[in-house]
């Protein structure tokens, strides 16, 4: 079998940080993986380890910066990367949940996995759609917010459980080819070794246009505009408590014994 | 061209509130298109539901027969053809874990925008005005779009739905496709029972990730043993498998109300707010002023838990 996974850098922003137009301010940004997709590129390597899959490749949507993730991806133990990026890309504000499907269908159609694992969401925009829409795009089968996946693929089928809300999960058989959202906790991700860090370096990272996946600029164009960002008005109405943290612990305790709740 | 089509959300035989804030959600939109609300309610008991949904507002509610529970294959081909039909400008779905299992493929299928998790609609006749969140609540954004989409809201954003209505209730033949059926639903399973219940306590000592390590939790065992108090937690704490499932705090693990939640090391996600907000008193522990875990704060202690809480352990074991 062969698993594809969809790896995503998502930016991170500290406590304090400045809005200029419709984007955060690049010094108060970082980057790391996707939480989301470590759980997917997790579950693609276990499936490795456990004979089911003899192939995993990652696929990005990502300038050149983003390879230090994709590396980490290939130094969890993916076997190769793939990442698309674009003149074209590069001013797109806000890459809409049909553009980021054009592109991954394209690159799915010509990998032909058996199983693509992706992240529930993306920790950034968290549109949570992109997964689902490249199945119905590719006529593949899907399951969204998957917790657990059972590595027998038994008249080959994908039985998963699905994390309903209120601790309720949905027991499920999905025909393959098929395309799971993975949500955290399915597994513990691994941390890199530094064997696989360095092994990573030698994979191979084979990085596409639009124009090499045989995408048309006009495909991605998105209807949906970012006019917007601003910080929510904060609708606090706390009260603060201040001082030193043995001032600050009393007026808690003070709280608790009035409440009745700690003696 | 300017109606409005709301999916209902229902599981086991019971709809889920958020069918009814999407009536809401759903009637404020057609009044600004000034078009008409349709909801649809597919699979179970339609009739029963399409009896509660009828509320005030909702101008025809279609039902469709198939199945007990919710399967995205029968949901995607129900709604496609309802669309077809009515032609609607928005298909309104819920934000939840199934409206994100069908709501992504009806909007490919359509070839429409899909706009999700949004917590606030606006429509000027002719532009759409979507207000959704970005970066986990650090940011709310705006975007716009002409024309039709497919729209998922965010649950507890609009009030419910109420009053009694006079729709008119028609029952949608829709033609499914078995074959087209790619999965199947083989049963429900509660996860998170065992030893402790975290929706009985009167004080709960909740930690997140700004624990850091599994070694810090005995910091807030010792704080949760010194107070009285139990032990529960957001999200990752779980996923990293430091306490068991019965110890998650919201959407996906248990809602609690307990008389005072202290929660410490923890931002404030939507998912981890539905399951605490109803607490009576919220008391915040955190770095950051600008947590989204503030918003919903009585009492905050802006600082760093490692400083505070061996404090707190002082003032109840001294
Ligand atoms: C479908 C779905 C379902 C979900 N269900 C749930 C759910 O049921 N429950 C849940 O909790 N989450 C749930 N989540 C996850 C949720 O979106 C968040 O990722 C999660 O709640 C974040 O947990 P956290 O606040 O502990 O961590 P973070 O968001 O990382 O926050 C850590 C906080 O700790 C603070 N901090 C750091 N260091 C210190 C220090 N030394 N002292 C004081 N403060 C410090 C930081 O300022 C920050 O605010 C779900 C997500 C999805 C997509």
């Amino acid at each position: 079998m062969k698993i594809l996974v969809t790896v995503k850098e998502v930016a991170t922003v500290e406590d304090e940080f400045e809005i200029e137009g419709t984007e955060i301010a690049e010094q108060y940004l970082g980057a790391d993986l996707n939480e989301w997709d470590d759980y997917a590129i997790e579950e693609a390597v276990q499936l490795q380890e456990d004979g089911i899959a003899d192939e995993v490749v990652t696929v990005t949507i990502g300038p050149e910066d983003c390879e230090q993730t994709v590396r980490q991806a290939l130094a969890k133990g993916a076997d190769r990367a793939v990442r698309v990026w674009d003149d074209a890309l590069e001013d797109v504000d806000l890459l809409d949940v049909n553009a980021k499907t054009e592109i991954l269908s394209a690159v799915v159609e010509a990998e032909d996995p058996d199983l693509v694992l992706s992240g529930v969401q993306a920790g950034d925009d968290s549109f949570g759609a992109t997964g689902v829409s490249v199945a119905e795009n590719l006529g593949f089968q899907w399951g969204a917010v998957v917790n657990h996946l059972e590595h027998d693929f038994e008249d080959g089928l994908a039985s998963v459980r699905r994390e309903l809300e209120g601790g309720v999960e949905e027991l499920t058989d999905i025909e393959l080819p098929a395309v799971l959202t993975i949500q955290t906790g399915i597994n513990e991700p691994r941390y890199a070794s530094l064997r696989g860090i360095r092994q990573a370096q030698q994979k191979p990272l084979d990085v596409q246009t639009l124009a090499d996946i045989g995408v048309d600029e006009s495909d991605i164009e998105t209807e949906l505009e970012l006019t917007d960002m601003y910080e929510p008005e904060s609708e606090s109405d706390a009260t603060f408590w201040e001082g030193s943290p043995d001032e600050t612990a009393s007026e808690l305790g003070d709280l608790l014994r009035d409440k009745g709740v700690a003696q | 061209m300017t109606d409005v089509l709301a999916v209902a959300d229902h599981r086991r035989g019971e709809l889920r509130d958020v069918s009814y804030e999407s009536i809401t959600a759903g009637r404020q939109l057609a009044d600004e298109t000034g078009g008409d609300l349709h909801i649809a309610v597919i699979s179970g008991t339609v009739d029963d539901f399409a009896a509660k949904l009828n509320r005030d507002g909702v101008d025809t509610i279609h039902t469709v027969s198939h199945g007990e529970e919710f399967n995205h294959d029968v949901y995607s081909q129900a709604i496609t053809q309802l669309y077809d039909e009515l032609a609607p400008q928005y298909v309104l779905t819920p934000n939840s874990v199934n409206g994100l299992d069908y709501a992504p493929a009806i909007a490919n299928e359509l070839d429409l925008p899909v706009v999700t998790d949004t917590v606030d609609l606006d429509n000027d006749g002719e532009t759409l005005v979507a207000t959704r969140e970005m970066y986990g609540g650090k940011v709310e954004t705006t975007t716009e779009l002409e024309g039709d989409a497919v729209i998922t809201i965010r649950g507890a954003e609009w009030p419910a739905a109420e009053g009694t209505g006079d729709a008119t209730i028609e029952a949608f033949d829709a033609d499914i496709d078995e074959d087209a059926i790619g999965s199947t639903v083989n049963g429900f399973e509660e996860v998170g029972g065992g030893d402790v219940d975290i929706s009985e306590a009167d004080l709960l000592v909740s930690v997140g990730r700004g624990i850091e390590e599994e070694e810090n939790l005995d910091l807030i065992r010792d704080l949760a043993d010194a107070l009285g108090a139990t032990l529960s937690s957001s999200r990752p704490i779980v996923d990293n498998g430091w306490l068991p499932k019965n110890r998650q705090v919201g959407q996906s693990g248990k809602v609690v109300t307990p008389d005072v939640y202290i929660a410490i090391g923890i931002s404030g996600a939507v998912q981890h707010v539905a399951g605490m907000k109803g607490s009576d008193t919220i008391v915040a522990i955190n770095t950051d002023p600008n947590a989204p875990i503030m918003d919903i704060a009585d009492y905050a202690i802006v600082d760093d838990l490692f400083d505070v809480v061996p404090e707190l352990i002082d003032e109840f074991d001294g």
